[in-house]
């Protein structure tokens, strides 16, 4: 055991005078988490529309006042005619207009539906997408409240309700993935490298001559990147709640118990990747390369996955990462439990437990 | 010098695939031996070490390090070896003290030892000045003479250095050598691989390894007699060159 602990105190000294590990142990996550709390965010604020109301009633008036009264949009113009519709597009500023047709009030109560058209400036598509959904959700609003006042629902509508996330807020979605990325980045490009580096200064000879066991040689690597990440997962917990009010509804000993999981998964991928490198340039091309892309790519985090044609539906199923972050979300964002995540769990302690087995074989064919 | 055999190896061998890189070796080494291994690169003596070391399993044959078997008993040996690769092996970015600290502890050293053997390296090899520099930071002649005294940090019964020397200038290589005949009078065995046929006339006997097999094995000096040569290094180029 004291042999044990030696060797996890010159690891943390390995660690702390190397200032590039050290950047990306503890600047990487801060950075990336502003990163894409606040810059990369899929979220809109006074976007500048049009409105053209060919029926200028109580109705529509509600329905602007609404409308202007959110964040998310500014009226900038009114327009008179359909022709002007192009030409406030073509000046650039007005991303969408707002289309009432003539007695737009007045169809609503006596036919049961009135139409609005949503033109969006499809340029840039995802801000169009986010404009018309948000539309639809104040639209959508109105007519619940207006619904409450009378005895007969005028309208039957889909109900295209917006669950978990009603503000559609882009940090909430993006700290689970962002936690996801770096835990993965620090456990499994971290020990890869760490193991590697030992290989290529000789050095890894001469813990195997010693009578310490290759095994503890692997878990003395190993644990010190356990803590990190968990203090890295810590600080990034901490940070979403008080920087961003990204709730975590569900039990916050249930998040750390899957973190740590998942952080055991990334160390497992980590020493089988340092089993196939024998530089550390090698180690870190190819966590990167095949490790860092496809988890960003395919695990759902920026791309979602019900829209990958199906072979890559198939593939991001062995991405750990994406049960992952399917975990977080729901532990995060809807607050549920064990009872709910179990399936997912398995699966990830399934990958542990194979990567492990794997990383363990090859290690021993190495040592041949 | 006595006559207790430390090293024993009958019909040593290992292959890789259809490929023998040791193949069949005998050879015995006594308590208190300088041992010169020598051989041309690719001659098969780093695997040949490996196996004495017990990081790499025989394919065929069998050898005894410090009276274990080298197959079945290979945890024990390394409790009794001491070892420098050729690479150099200390860690750059720790402290000489740190890197003493470090090893001694791995070898299962107490704190109590650790710091009295410190003290006896640093009057030894004069380090006071850099005891709390990186070693990163020191000579390679230096770096070299660290690496040897924590390779006998635990009194081991038998050290294995893997050409120990290569790489620095002829006045360090003579230190190095002081420090290496100094560990064998006080009975540690010496297991040395070289390039430097002036190196190989200080063992007391030395083996030529060519393609695997060892084709010479007796003093420098019973060598040269053999061969009818003056120096080492002719001796080593009639053997390499067939």
């Amino acid at each position: 055991m004291k042999r044990f602990i030696g060797f996890i105190k010159k690891e943390f000294y390995h660690i702390f005078r190397d200032k590039r590990s050290l950047f990306i142990l503890f600047g990487m996550p801060i950075a990336q988490i502003l990163l894409f709390g606040f810059a990369i965010t899929n979220e809109i604020n006074n976007v500048d529309i049009a409105v053209l109301d060919h029926s200028k009633d109580v109705t529509t008036q509600e329905i602007i006042n609404k409308i202007s009264a959110s964040k998310y949009f500014t009226i900038e113009t009114f327009i008179e005619r359909e022709a002007d519709i192009e030409a406030v597009f073509k000046k650039g500023k007005i991303k969408a207009v707002l289309n009432f047709e003539k007695d737009f009030g007045q169809h609503l109560i006596t036919d049961g539906f009135a139409t609005v058209q949503i033109i969006t400036d499809a340029t840039d598509p995802n801000t169009a997408n986010t404009i018309s959904n948000y539309t639809n959700a104040i639209l959508q609003n109105y007519q619940q409240e207006m619904n409450k006042n009378v005895k007969l629902a005028y309208q039957i509508v889909p109900q295209t309700r917006m669950v978990y996330n009603p503000e559609l807020k882009g940090v909430f979605m993006f700290v689970p993935g962002v936690m996801t990325i770096i835990l993965m980045l620090v456990s499994a490009m971290m020990t890869s490298i760490s193991i590697s580096r030992e290989k290529e200064l000789g050095t890894m000879e001469i813990l195997l001559v010693s009578p310490l066991k290759p095994l503890q040689v692997i878990i003395g690597k190993v644990v010190p990147y356990i803590f990190l990440s968990i203090i890295n997962a810590t600080v990034i917990v901490v940070m979403s709640i008080f920087i961003f009010r990204v709730p975590v509804n569900g039990s916050l000993f249930l998040l750390a118990l899957e973190s740590i999981l998942f952080i055991i998964t990334s160390l497992s991928l980590g020493i089988l990747i340092s089993t196939a490198s024998a530089t550390q340039q090698t180690a870190m091309m190819i966590s990167l390369m095949g490790l860092m892309l496809p988890t960003i790519l395919l695990s759902g985090f920026i791309f979602p996955i019900t829209s990958m044609p199906l072979p890559l539906q198939v593939i991001s199923n062995i991405i750990p990462a994406k049960w992952f972050i399917i975990i977080l979300k729901g532990i995060m964002l809807k607050g549920v439990g064990i009872s709910f995540l179990w399936k997912e769990t398995l699966v990830l302690l399934g990958m542990t437990l194979f990567l492990i087995g794997l990383s363990a074989k090859k290690y021993k064919i190495r040592l041949e | 010098m006595t006559n207790e055999l430390v090293i024993q190896a009958e019909n040593l061998t290992k292959t890789f695939g259809s490929f023998t890189a040791v193949d069949a070796i005998s050879f015995s080494v006594r308590k208190g031996e300088i041992f010169g291994f020598l051989g041309a690169n690719g001659a098969g003596k780093t695997t040949a070490m490996k196996m004495l070391i017990g990081i790499s399993t025989p394919s065929a044959g069998k050898a005894t390090v410090a009276g274990f078997d080298v197959s079945s008993e290979a945890e024990k040996i390394k409790k009794n070896i001491g070892y420098m690769s050729q690479k150099f092996a200390l860690y750059d970015d720790l402290t000489v003290k740190q890197n003493i600290t470090f090893f001694g502890g791995i070898y299962g050293l107490s704190r109590a030892q650790i710091k009295l053997k410190t003290a006896e390296l640093v009057e030894e090899l004069d380090l006071k000045e850099v005891v709390n520099q990186l070693v990163g930071a020191l000579p390679l002649g230096w770096k070299q003479k660290i690496s040897f005294s924590v390779s006998l940090l635990h009194n081991p019964k038998i050290v294995f250095l893997d050409e120990p020397t290569g790489g620095v200038d002829p006045i360090t290589r003579r230190q190095f050598w002081e420090m290496i005949y100094k560990a064998a009078n006080n009975g540690t065995t010496v297991f040395v691989t070289t390039h430097y046929m002036d190196e190989a006339e200080y063992c007391d006997r030395v083996s030529i390894m060519v393609n695997g097999k060892i084709e010479a094995l007796d003093s420098p000096k019973n060598l040269k007699t053999q061969f009818g040569v003056e120096n080492m290094n002719d001796v080593f180029l009639k053997l390499a060159r067939g």
